[in-house]
């Protein structure tokens, strides 16, 4: 099953697109890190996926075909927006009064214990709880509608350390124990390393890359060798990123894994997830037959299982 | 202060910097854990939610280490419960463990007589294990092993091709 499936979606905002072509297709069970650089259209592609923005082209559906914003999309779906935004007003009690009223489905004595195991007060106005709280609080409300996708917009960009923490280990448990589906944006690709285990990268409206990291970081190779014979192999591998020197070159590229054969003379080193990030990133434009792969692995694996 | 006595046997951390895997690191600490006799057969492995919420990682991640774990015949699931240790791990006493270790000290002295630093050994012996059981798959061929070390002395200055060719040698 997908959680997310988009098809040729895109967003534009007067003359600028935000988002263009996005065909995704994020199968359920895992937590999906949503990465790139500000402006790079992630939000934007967040927002349709929830339903929140109508696509000016293309379409989005989540949990096996029902089309983002449809009734029973939103059941199943629990979106926290940006800096996880609580009526600073409002007590804890009354959001989670508010918040169980406003859904069909809502587990009030798992928020209250997860509040009171979190040392909340429920008395307490929402404002005045710190960063960490407030996202704990937000985190919770959408937790116990008990989603089957929970959709995280930067949760973690004004958090601490220990509050980042304390937010990640609070979603991958629910993960264990519910077998939520997550995706999660940030532009901090280091610390997702361990704790995402699938990997979508955007960049200039453009879908960059997608697939389960272990893949991922299974089929792409730093290659280092002579310069002179860079462009020869370049041609025959999907070359993500050209680094070279007078007589020294290092291709970033898409093999067929660690057992592709290496020509003599060259060497074939692993990469790291924020490396293979960063290369996209930088390089904007090599998604095509990355996508065209994505398709058919996707398709496979659906059939295996 | 005191230490809490945790539910399980052991528990596992993790080294950032070692650039091992997730789960193989997981992987690699059970299998110490049952080398030293921290871990024995009955015992049960961590629970996956609490590997989760202690070390901030990926349930799939847990999931796929216990799987090989399971694989390896070292662990079992058993369902609504937990992962338990089903095997120990044999410490290697075979009798020709004596004589390996001379032939490699062996093959040290010449790389070392070869202008070969410890850094450069490092390089070789791993580039050339990691060829050896890329070509081969390691078992089975245990029959060809002694042509993969023969002496590299006049070599030293490309390490790494000799490396690459020995792989080949070993199986051709």
């Amino acid at each position: 099953m997908n959680v997310i499936e988009t098809r040729e979606l895109g967003k534009r905002y007067g003359k600028t697109w935000a988002l263009r072509d996005c065909t995704l297709a994020l199968p359920a069970g895992h937590l999906a890190a949503l990465v790139g650089p500000n402006g790079a259209g992630k939000s934007t592609l967040m927002n349709m996926v929830v339903g929140l923005t109508v696509p000016t082209e293309g379409t989005a559906a989540v949990l096996d075909g029902q089309p983002a914003g449809s009734p029973a999309a939103l059941n199943g779906v629990a979106f926290v927006a940006q800096d996880a935004p609580v009526y600073k007003n409002l007590s804890s009690a009354d959001m989670l009064h508010l918040t169980a009223n406003l859904n069909q489905r809502f587990d009030r004595s798992f928020a209250k214990a997860r509040l009171a195991d979190l040392g909340i007060p429920l008395k307490k106005k929402a404002g005045k709880l710190s960063g960490g709280q407030q996202a704990q609080l937000a985190l919770t409300l959408a937790l116990a509608r008990k989603p089957r996708l929970l959709i995280l917009d930067e949760p973690l960009a004004s958090l601490d350390p220990i509050a980042r923490q304390d937010f990640l280990s609070a979603v991958l448990t629910a993960m264990a124990d519910d077998g939520v589906s997550v995706l999660l944006s940030s532009h901090q690709v280091a610390e997702l390393e361990r704790v995402a285990d699938y990997l979508i990268v955007l960049s200039r409206a453009q879908l960059q890359v997608a697939g389960e990291v272990d893949d991922l970081l299974a089929c792409h190779r730093v290659l280092t060798g002579p310069a002179a014979e860079a462009q020869e192999y370049a041609t025959r591998l999907t070359v993500v990123q050209t680094r070279r020197g007078e007589t020294q070159a290092h291709l970033l590229a898409r093999t067929s894994g660690p057992a592709d054969p290496v020509p003599p003379g060259w060497e074939s080193h692993p990469v790291s997830l924020e490396e293979l990030v960063m290369a996209y990133l930088r390089s904007p434009g090599v998604s095509e037959p990355t996508a065209f792969a994505r398709v058919q692995r996707a398709t496979s694996k659906e059939a295996t299982r | 202060m005191t230490i809490d006595k945790g539910d399980s046997a052991i528990e596992f951390r993790l080294d950032p910097d070692s650039g091992v895997p997730t789960y193989l690191q997981l992987v690699q600490q059970v299998e110490h854990a049952l080398r030293l006799g921290y871990l024995k057969p009955g015992d049960q492995l961590p629970k996956v939610r609490d590997v989760v919420a202690t070390l901030t990682i990926n349930p799939n991640t847990v999931l796929k280490a216990y799987r090989e774990l399971e694989h390896k015949g070292l662990a079992a699931g058993r369902p609504g419960q937990g992962t338990f240790i089903e095997a120990t791990l044999e410490q290697v006493t075979l009798p020709e463990l004596a004589g390996l270790r001379r032939t490699l000290l062996g093959w040290l002295a010449s790389a070392d007589a070869a202008g070969l630093d410890e850094d450069g050994i490092v390089a070789l012996f791993t580039s050339g294990l990691r060829d050896f059981f890329k070509t081969s798959g390691g078992r089975g061929n245990a029959g060809q092993r002694g042509g993969g070390s023969r002496d590299r002395a006049g070599t030293a200055g490309s390490a790494d091709r000799s490396a690459a060719d020995d792989g080949t040698e070993g199986v051709a």
